[in-house]
């Protein structure tokens, strides 16, 4: 791993402006850095911000979102500074992303071959046949049986898993340094989201990317992530290399979120469920984010939300639990 | 014990079990048409659900997990009657369900219910909490309004809202307070026999685990029999006694859940299994875990494999599974399997 980070997002804030003067804090002073070959893993609940954070990189932001306050450094260029025509340039070619439902991202009125062989020729400028040798190539290489028939069939006739491989396939078309990846395999079957990580992982080594991966799935963060990064109420709550986090949980939320799984190999008569409902991003509680949810809420939880502090070397956690040091969790 | 004590203490057991069984499923299966040309002909079948047997005891949880298409919610379906089985039995309290007329089916209705896994789409946005909960009480007895309302009333306070919350409409609650209505709804008339079709597959995990304790919670005080539709192989041997292994219509494997989760016998349920990416805390190296790893997709239902329908993604299909169908046999003790790697 380089010391320099492929990409460095710092104190990034966007807020959606909603009706009534309401303001939805969706992503609100979030930083952090993803390191090159490395696989960075974003988790937390419905609502937490994990998309918004992706879109914010990607500049994918449409009204009433905006986004009003950070900078977001992909190796040397500040992306927030540039033309909306030098990113697009930079969206496909050096960041790419893949989505949890395929459809919407594939063009249903196009066959596969059309897709990738417009993208080809828009990014890397070869010929009409040149493209095509090339879009067959890279089915082969994420795994798609037929190849040569696939490429002129259409987005409907192949199965979910098919199409992930095809937006995979897409994605690392331009040799893009950083891929993000939002939520790439809820959809689909557990048999078939192995296929789709696994794949994702060597296509990883293969092409040296960094890897953005969004996901709910803990399971997923422990098999696939060196890094995880907790979200929770628009904010980065824990932050530490994966088996440190799991290890080692320090936030309340973290340690509720891994009591709340059904565990295969021990049996539990009831599971350790986190009260409450995830607050809406335009009403969030004063003071920390999680006090309305917490088994260790303070007063002080209340009146200020905490810093997030390193507690130990690349551990970080937002929670005032640890306002003097502390140690760990009950 | 001499053989003889043996099989009367057997024949005993085998009665004790027979007598709890509250649901009693043989050979059904649901074929829809396949319409084609310009004349909507059927030209052929999709074996939805293709000759599945099995029996559910009263209290009893049974899991069902597959694939998506694997045909676990139109078996769901065709068990409530909301669809009519193409052939089979269905025994419900020792009535075989499976051919009573609409009329005749009202009066079973009240004892078996459904909750659906998409809370939004499942409650009609124009009626109040208390008039969807009352809803059933309106269709199915005889009750006045005042009885209605103490019944919606105490139905509430028992999936962990408030009674206040009656005079509310869906919109203002979250997916998990939504769930929680869906299965008041469902419970409200006090029935036998509950189909929880992926109840809690939309749901954040921190909301599912209330949902499942309070699912767990409320079999315990109203004696309920569920049938628990899930993907989440987790989740499904958290809630369930015996769980059920579905593959293109079919029962690949069905047996108590611990023998089921420690002692797979059928590949795809192996391949199933290794595929739940794992939380692993241990220091250093990877958990030990045996992968089987399985390629390719579903097939089509419209067009299934021959012999076994697994066979195209097994890793160890033989000559013999491309041309015989296995049969679901007991291997061990209520331990079935159907794969031709343990018929002799
Ligand atoms: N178009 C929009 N208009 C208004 N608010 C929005 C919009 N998009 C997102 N938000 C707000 O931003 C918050 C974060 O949304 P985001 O999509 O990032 O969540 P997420 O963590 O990706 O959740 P999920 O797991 O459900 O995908 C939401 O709670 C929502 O309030
Ligand atoms: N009304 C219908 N008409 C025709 N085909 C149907 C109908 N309902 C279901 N099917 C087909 O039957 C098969 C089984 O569907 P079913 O919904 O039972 O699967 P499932 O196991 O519940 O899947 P999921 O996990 O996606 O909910 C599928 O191939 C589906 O397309
Ligand atoms: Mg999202
Ligand atoms: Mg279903």
């Amino acid at each position: 791993m380089s010391n320099q980070p492929v990409l460095n997002v710092d104190s990034l804030k966007t807020y959606f402006y909603l009706d009534q003067d309401q303001v939805a804090k969706a992503v609100d002073d979030i930083s952090f850095s993803i390191y090159p070959g490395e696989t960075v893993a974003l988790v937390g609940e419905s609502g937490s911000g994990k998309s918004i954070t992706a879109l914010s990189i990607m500049q994918l932001i449409n009204k009433p979102g905006r986004i009003i306050n950070g900078t977001i450094l992909m190796n040397d260029t500040e992306l927030l500074k540039l033309s909306a025509k030098k990113m697009t340039k930079i969206r496909g070619n050096d960041i790419a992303m893949i989505f949890q439902e395929p459809m919407t991202a594939l063009n249903p009125v196009y066959t596969i071959g059309n897709q990738i062989t417009e993208m080809l020729r828009k990014h890397k400028n070869l010929s009409k046949s040149e493209a095509r040798i090339k879009a067959v190539e890279l089915l082969k290489t994420v795994g798609i049986p037929r190849a040569e028939e696939v490429i002129d069939e259409y987005p409907h006739q192949l199965s979910g898993g098919m199409r992930q491989r095809i937006m995979i396939a897409m994605a690392i078309s331009c040799d893009p340094t950083l891929l993000i990846a939002d939520e790439p395999t809820t959809a689909l079957d557990v048999t078939i989201q192995a296929q789709i990580l696994d794949l994702m992982a060597e296509m990883k080594e293969k092409f040296q990317m960094a890897l953005l991966l969004i996901t709910h799935d803990l399971g997923v963060v422990s098999e696939y992530a060196d890094r995880v990064m907790v979200m929770y109420g628009g904010q980065i709550v824990e932050q530490a290399p994966t088996k440190k986090l799991l290890r080692d949980t320090k936030h309340p939320y973290t340690k509720g979120l891994l009591d709340s799984l059904p565990n295969l190999d021990e049996e539990v008569d009831r599971l350790g469920a986190i009260k409450g409902a995830v607050p809406p991003a335009h009403d969030f509680p004063s003071g920390c984010r999680f006090s309305t949810r917490c088994p260790f809420v303070m007063d002080k939880c209340t009146q200020s939300n905490p810093e997030l502090q390193e507690l130990e070397k690349d551990h970080f956690v937002r929670c005032h639990l640890y306002d003097n040091g502390g140690d760990t969790l009950d | 014990m001499t053989n003889v004590e043996k099989s009367i203490v057997e024949e005993v057991k085998k009665e004790e079990i027979t007598k709890d069984v509250l649901v009693d499923v043989q050979n059904v299966k649901k074929y829809f048409p396949i319409k084609g040309g310009i004349l909507k002909r059927t030209v052929g079948h999709l074996k939805a659900v293709d000759d599945v047997s099995f029996q559910i005891h009263k209290g009893e949880t049974l899991g069902i997990v597959g694939e998506s298409g694997s045909g676990k919610s139109t078996l769901g379906r065709v068990m409530l009657r909301l669809l009519d089985p193409t052939d089979g039995t269905i025994n419900f309290n020792d009535v075989d369900i499976s051919q009573l007329k609409k009329k005749e089916m009202n009066e079973y209705r009240k004892d078996m219910q459904i909750v659906f896994q998409d809370p939004f789409a499942s409650l009609n946005s124009k009626m109040s909490v208390g008039e969807l909960i009352e809803e059933p009480l309106l269709v199915q007895t005889s009750l006045s309004r005042s009885e209605r309302q103490q019944k919606a009333a105490e139905m509430i306070e028992k999936v962990g809202l408030r009674r206040s919350d009656l005079q509310k409409y869906p919109h203002e609650f979250s997916g998990g307070q939504r769930q929680r209505i869906s299965i008041a709804r469902a419970l409200v008339l006090e029935p036998k026999f509950v189909i929880c079709d992926e109840p809690v597959s939309a749901l954040d995990v921190s909301i599912q685990a209330q949902v499942l304790n309070l699912m767990k919670d409320l079999q315990d005080d109203l004696g309920l029999t569920y049938l628990f539709i899930a993907h989440d192989l987790s989740v499904v041997k958290h809630i369930s006694d015996r769980v059920a292994v579905m593959y293109l219509g079919r029962i690949a494997e069905i047996a108590p859940k611990k023998e089921l989760y420690n002692n797979p016998l059928h590949p795809y349920t192996k391949g199933l299994l290794s595929s739940i990416p794992v939380i692993d805390t241990e220091e250093g190296g990877e958990k030990q875990r045996e992968r089987v790893k399985l390629t390719g997709d579903l097939p089509s239902p419209a067009n299934p494999p021959s012999g076994c329908t697994f066979r195209t993604r097994c890793p160890l299909a033989h000559d013999r599974c491309i041309t015989e169908r296995p049969e679901l046999v007991e291997k061990e003790d209520g331990h079935f399997v159907a794969c031709h790697l343990y018929t002799s």
